[in-house]
């Protein structure tokens, strides 16, 4: 039992260090760590509750519980920032959630560098966010509403990552869950909508089975499921069980972050306002599974099988994503087919060990930058195109919408990995880290990149560049300011963001949580690697230009592409592959089994009741009426009667 | 003086009953309402009241033992534990919010809306009754009596084909009973062996060893009848019928307080008098509850009725609860006590919403609806968070319990929990596809001008929606007083607790 | 002396009883003959009780004979009734009670 606050180094199976999560009490900061899940959470009820009488503020109610959890989130910062390194992990026991023999969960908050970092992702951008639906969501007459949902969202992503055991990430963990759905399902009246929500939270129940699972096989192994108590005992089991344990809660990761085989919902998930697309699917709740995996890092220390699984998912997903981003027409889509794309560096990167996570981290952070930032921008784009959301009917926007064009190009910048910006810095580190540890990973993580600089480039001409394409009647206009100040805050951090890497302050401050990594040479000097990714990503841009910038493009989607082409627009097959093997079969089977239960179970009963009747039917007619056939009747009975007794008597 | 505090439980909605069977009342008048919702919050303040004076130590406690018929050792014998202290409080609760929600079903009925409302305080008493009969045949005397009010509001109250229904449920039933008194008599016979005579007192009975063999036959007897009233499958066909036919109201009284006699009866009398039989008759019905789960998930899935629906969901969780209990561990046994009370709040608010719903549109097919978000945005609300409820999300009671049911399926084997889990997805499909269904999409041509949920309506959910919540968050309170009636259940069973396979001395080492 | 003509007796005149209201349609017949039986099986017992020397066999014989008396009571009421309904003292066409 370690009973000082301090980071307690136990020996991992690889020869590194293990750190475990040990926190102290969290003392004064309790209140602001409170503070933050309750104001968003209290702003959801009232909102909730309140109904139409709180219409005229709604929206005003919504951003202010965020801004008021951001600052909050900034408190609770700068208060760690000012501790050593071994005293940042702080914990709070709310109450005794549930408690059955040996097992007993608190409802517990648990701050440390980690999660801090995640605070200050969602309640910062998700107050940006905030702002800007006010502006988007302004002609919408359920907007108290909206914002009642994003409170609830913000609300349970706080308690996904601020929880202390696994069972309360489970809590917030479905609780996204549910606001994704009600937000995706936001304009319910389209049943496209309604499906696409139920298609999102079915699949992510998927996943959830590895998170239940998980959560059992964790507490039959450790008879707790705390991370505190399970950190420290996870160097005692066997690798075997950590191994499940690593892929039980990888899959519950695939649902959330959907990553293959789970991440058909995704790209029908864009059907929810924009604002949701960025906040939920797009900044925070999809990168959950990666805080899952970095969160649970003294379980997948001990299991370089369940790492390396980790890896190839990531890798195989950030080659899909990229695939169906270049395929794609619709501006969300393509952007959701990247955010697939780069939560797959990011699960490539935890999955590559103590090297990995806190790259994994900063590329997800920088991510929540650019990737809001260019989800706002198409929803700025949309919101001056009268909601078409189809590029082949954009073009040269940037004239029309000067600030969404610039902004846009600050993300797009950032996305690509132009040297300096944002994302140059963290998706370098993890195709260098890759390589470093997986040659073949690292290579495709490579190539990604290139990918990545086609589809982005092929946006970016689409809709700010070529000739105007746009449909009769339509004036495209810049956004209100409401919505463009977030806009200019985001493009802002997708430049600095990479800013965080300097003297290498992020891996230092997440080294509590993630561990400290050895030091590992590369194959190729860090220099040359960059300057190969930058290449790769050069290619990528020109072959876009080449193929895109320089044609005519049709109003219409060419119907004969290539095979590939075809692929990516019917996003991998994933749906048809569904369909065939599981939804098909699966009505086919309910069908089947409705004429069971009717025809066999319970036609077993009903059959035996019927027979009982016919039976009966036939017995009675016995009874005839004729008052001498009784008489007949009775005397064979007492003749009967007396035969046995003679029989009896005799016998 | 002892009071006789459980008598005058399960006494007070009789009275009340009788008083309205009794008193003159013009028809349309609404005094045997009043009068039938005064004796339903009398006898929930004393429900609470108990509940609030209720030591947590554990324990049989407000007893009462009075002789009853010599000949066969039968006692009046009355007391709760913890298990049965959530049980009685599960229909003090629901009987009032029952009645208010069907304020005006049973006008038309056969017997008036007095009749209606005498039989659920009969129906009331009896129940209270059976959870806290501590004696084998006072608690038969009682199973069988609840058969006589629920027979009369099926029969009287409901759809078309609702006498057909509550034929099928009473021949099941009378089954189950009639299997369960070979059992019953069975015990008499044993006990009359031994030295202190015939007895049926549990407490005296648990001590008992009846052998092998008979132990087994008379588990198997048992079971038997409780399975059909859980309901398991094979034997769950008579709840869709009657749910169908029936009122939204006595669905809630059957499906929450009735069917839970079955798996309260499974932890009583299967488990406490006959462990052996128990142990050895676990891996059979662990698989028929893992087939229970999915088939009745899959079943709702198929269904295009909304109450068909909600029964085979009722199905599905029942599996749950009989899991919980067989799988033999503190976890699952907690989670199965804690899933009847939550799984009790959860179904009745989906009934009694689906119960508005198709009282405005006429029509119990899920095909006929449409839209009606657009339209009635309360009743949709409200029907989220009861259906979200039923498919256990986090934070609503069901979750806590459902868990712990899972993780106790996975101390007990992996496979089990890895069978079981499934269920949530499909939950996920069946509650979700029928929101979507229903009320989702552009409006349909029935449901236009639907009138959203009165002041009644929302008063009668408003209880059963704050108490899921609250017990998703806090079921302290409720696991208090379960957690040492499962401690002592796991004592008359002689079971404990795996270690977990690593411990902190290992990490020493 | 011995009992057995009175059993002998008895058993003929039980047996003409017995074929008589199973071959008879007329009520009034039938009834006569279960009269006859139920003397008959008067006759019986009181053989016996004379054969075993006690009186147990007598206070049945009187038993049968009230009720027999109760009997004509209610089922000549019955026939009377039958008869002035239907026009007709048959047993036969009084089956409506059937099924």
């Amino acid at each position: 039992m370690i009973s000082t606050a301090t980071t307690v180094l136990t020996e991992a199976a690889h020869g590194g260090h293990v750190p475990v999560v040990d926190p102290g009490s969290a003392g004064s900061l309790a209140l602001p760590l409170v503070l933050v899940i309750a104001l968003p959470a209290l702003g959801a009820t009232v909102l909730l509750l309140g109904g139409r009488r709180t219409d005229r503020f709604g929206h005003l109610l919504g951003t202010a519980t965020v801004a008021g959890s951001f600052i909050c989130s900034l408190v609770l910062f700068f208060a760690i920032l000012g501790r050593d390194a071994a005293h940042r992990q702080v914990s709070l026991d709310l109450w005794t959630w549930f408690s059955s023999g040996r097992w007993t969960v608190e409802l517990g908050l648990l701050y440390d560098p980690l999660s801090a970092l995640f605070l200050l992702l969602i309640t910062g951008v998700g107050s940006l966010i905030h702002v800007y639906s006010i502006g988007y969501m302004a002609h919408d007459e359920r907007r108290r509403r909206f914002f009642a949902y994003l409170n609830l969202f913000v609300a349970a992503m706080l308690m996904l990552v601020l929880a202390s055991d696994y069972v309360g990430v489970f809590l917030g963990w479905e609780g996204v869950g549910l606001a994704s759905y009600l937000l995706i399902g936001f304009w319910q009246y389209k049943p496209s909508a309604a499906a696409a929500a139920k298609k999102a939270f079915v699949i992510n129940r998927v996943g959830d089975i590895g998170l239940a699972l998980g959560i059992g096989l964790i507490f039959t192994t450790f008879g707790t499921t705390s991370f505190s108590k399970v950190s420290q005992l996870t160097s005692a089991a066997s690798a075997g069980v950590m191994t499940a344990i690593g892929l039980l809660l990888l899959l519950a990761a695939c649902g959330k972050s959907a990553q293959f085989p789970l991440q058909t919902w995704l790209l029908d998930a864009m059907e929810g306002p924009t604002p949701v697309s960025a906040l939920i699917h797009a900044a925070t709740m999809v990168t959950a599974g990666v805080y899952l995996i970095v969160r649970s890092q003294f379980i997948f220390e001990y299991t370089a099988d369940a790492r390396l699984a980790v890896s190839i998912i990531g890798t195989i997903t950030l080659l899909m994503g990229a695939w169906i981003g270049c395929a794609k027409d619709d501006i969300k889509k393509v952007l959701a087919g990247s955010t697939m794309s780069q939560i797959g560096y990011m699960v490539l990167a935890s999955g590559l060990g103590v090297a990995g996570y806190a790259f994994a981290i900063f590329h997800l952070l920088t991510h929540g930058f650019f990737k809001a930032n260019m989800f706002l921008g198409a929803g700025s784009v949309m919101h001056g195109m009268d909601d078409d959301v189809n590029m082949r009917h954009y073009g040269a926007l940037r004239k029309a919408m000067p600030v969404t064009f610039l902004t846009f190009t600050m993300g797009y910048l950032a996305i690509i990995g132009f040297p300096g910006f944002a994302g140059f810095w963290s998706k370098d580190k993890i195709i260098e880290t890759a390589l470093a540890q997986n040659p073949a990973l690292g290579i495709c993580a490579l190539i990604g990149a290139g990918v990545t600089g086609f589809y982005m480039t092929r946006l970016m001409l689409l809709t700010f560049f070529t000739e105007k394409r746009w449909e009769p009647g339509v004036h495209p206009h810049e956004s209100p300011k409401v919505m463009t100040v977030p806009l200019i805050v985001l493009a802002a951090l997708s430049v600095l963001g990479g800013l965080l890497l300097l003297n290498d302050w992020i891996v230092t401050f997440l080294a509590p949580v993630t561990g400290a990594a050895p030091h590992e040479e590369p194959p190729l000097p860090a220099i040359v690697i960059s300057l190969l990714a930058v290449l790769v990503v050069a290619v990528g841009v020109a072959l876009a230009w080449f193929l895109i910038g320089k044609r005519d493009v049709p109003r219409e989607a060419p119907a004969k592409v290539s095979v590939f082409t075809a692929a990516g627009r019917n996003d991998l097959y994933g749906d048809a592959f569904n369909d065939l093997v599981i939804v098909e079969p699966g009505k086919s089977f309910t069908g089947g089994l409705a004429t069971f239960d009717r025809s066999t179970v319970d036609g077993g009963f009903t059959g035996t009741a019927s027979a009982l009747a016919g039976l009966s039917g036939r017995l009675r007619l016995a009874q005839n009426g004729f008052v001498r056939s009784y008489a007949l009747s009775l005397l064979a009975g007492a003749a009967l009667v007396l035969l046995a007794l003679v029989v009896v008597n005799l016998g | 003086m002892n009071v006789p505090w459980l008598t005058l439980l399960l006494l007070l909605p009789i009275i009340g009953s009788l008083v309205l069977t009794i008193m003159p009342a013009r028809p349309g008048s609404a005094l045997p309402k009043q009068i039938a919702i005064a004796f339903s919050v009398l006898t929930l303040a004393l429900g609470v009241a108990l509940a609030v004076g209720y030591d947590a130590g554990g324990g049989y406690q407000f007893t009462e033992n009075t002789t009853w018929i010599k000949l066969f050792g039968a006692h009046y014998s009355l007391g709760v534990d913890g298990m049965g202290l959530t049980l009685v409080l599960l229909t003090v609760i629901l009987t009032p919010v029952v009645m208010v929600a069907s304020w005006n079903d049973g006008d038309t009925g056969r017997w008036g809306a007095k009749g209606f409302f005498a039989w659920i305080l009969a129906l009331e008493g009896l129940s209270v009754g059976v959870f806290a009969a501590t004696d084998v045949f006072l608690f038969y005397v009682f199973f069988e009596a609840t058969l006589i009010p629920v027979y009369f509001l099926v029969a009287g109250y409901g759809g078309p084909n609702r006498v057909r229904a509550a034929v099928k449920f009473l021949l099941f039933s009378l089954a189950g009973g009639l299997v369960m008194l070979a059992s019953v008599i069975g015990l008499y016979v044993e006990s009359a062996k031994t030295s202190g005579g015939p007895t049926y007192l549990i407490s005296e009975l648990a001590d008992l060893d009846f052998g092998t063999s008979v132990g087994r036959w008379m588990f198997v007897g048992f079971f038997i009848a409780f399975a059909i009233k859980a309901p398991m499958f094979p034997v769950h066909t008579w709840l869709p019928d009657t749910t169908e036919s029936a009122t939204p109201g006595t669905s809630v009284l059957l499906v929450s307080v009735l069917d839970k006699i079955g798996t309260f009866g499974m932890i009583r009398f299967c488990l406490e008098l006959f462990p052996e039989a128990s142990r050895w008759a676990t891996p059979a019905i662990v698989v028929l509850a893992i087939i229970s789960i999915l088939y009745g998930a899959i079943m709702a899935i198929g269904s295009n009725n909304i109450p068909r629906l909600i029964a085979y969901t009722s199905v599905s969780h029942f599996g749950f609860i009989v899991l919980g209990i067989f799988v033999m561990n503190s976890q699952g046994l907690s989670g199965a006590n804690l899933y009847m009370f939550n799984h009790g709040l959860s179904t009745a608010a989906l009934f009694l919403i689906t119960g508005f719903m198709i009282s405005r549109r006429g029509s119990a097919l899920i095909s006929d609806y449409g839209g009606v978000e657009k339209v009635a945005p309360v009743l949709a609300g409200l029907f989220l968070v009861a259906g979200l409820s039923s498919l256990s999300l986090p934070g609503l009671a069901p979750f806590v319990s459902e868990l712990l049911v899972i993780v106790g399926a996975f101390v007990y084997t992996p496979w089990a929990a890895a069978f079981a889990v499934p269920a949530t997805v499909l939950a996920a499909i069946y509650i979700l596809w029928m929101y979507q269904r229903t009320m989702t999409g552009p409006v349909r041509e029935g449901v236009i001008g639907m009138r959203d949920l009165n002041v009644r309506e929302v008063s009668a959910l408003a209880p059963l929606l704050l108490l899921i919540i609250v017990l998703g968050f806090f079921p302290k309170p409720l696991l208090d007083v379960i957690n040492p009636s499962v401690e002592h259940t796991m004592s008359e069973v002689g079971l404990s607790d795996p270690q977990p396979n690593v411990t902190e001395a290992e990490v020493a080492k | 002396m011995s009992p057995t003509p009175f059993v002998v007796l008895s058993a003929i005149l039980f047996t003409i009883g017995a074929v008589g209201v199973l071959t008879r349609r007329n009520a009034i017949v039938v009834f006569m003959c279960v009269e006859l039986m139920l003397n008959a099986s008067n006759l019986a017992l009181i053989t016996f009780a004379r054969a075993n020397g006690n009186l147990e066999g007598q206070i049945a014989a009187f038993f049968v004979m009230v009720v027999a008396a109760a009997e004509v009571v209610v089922g000549l009421a019955i026939i009377m009734t039958i008869f002035r309904t239907r026009r007709s003292a048959s047993v036969d066409d009084a089956s409506l009670l059937k099924y």
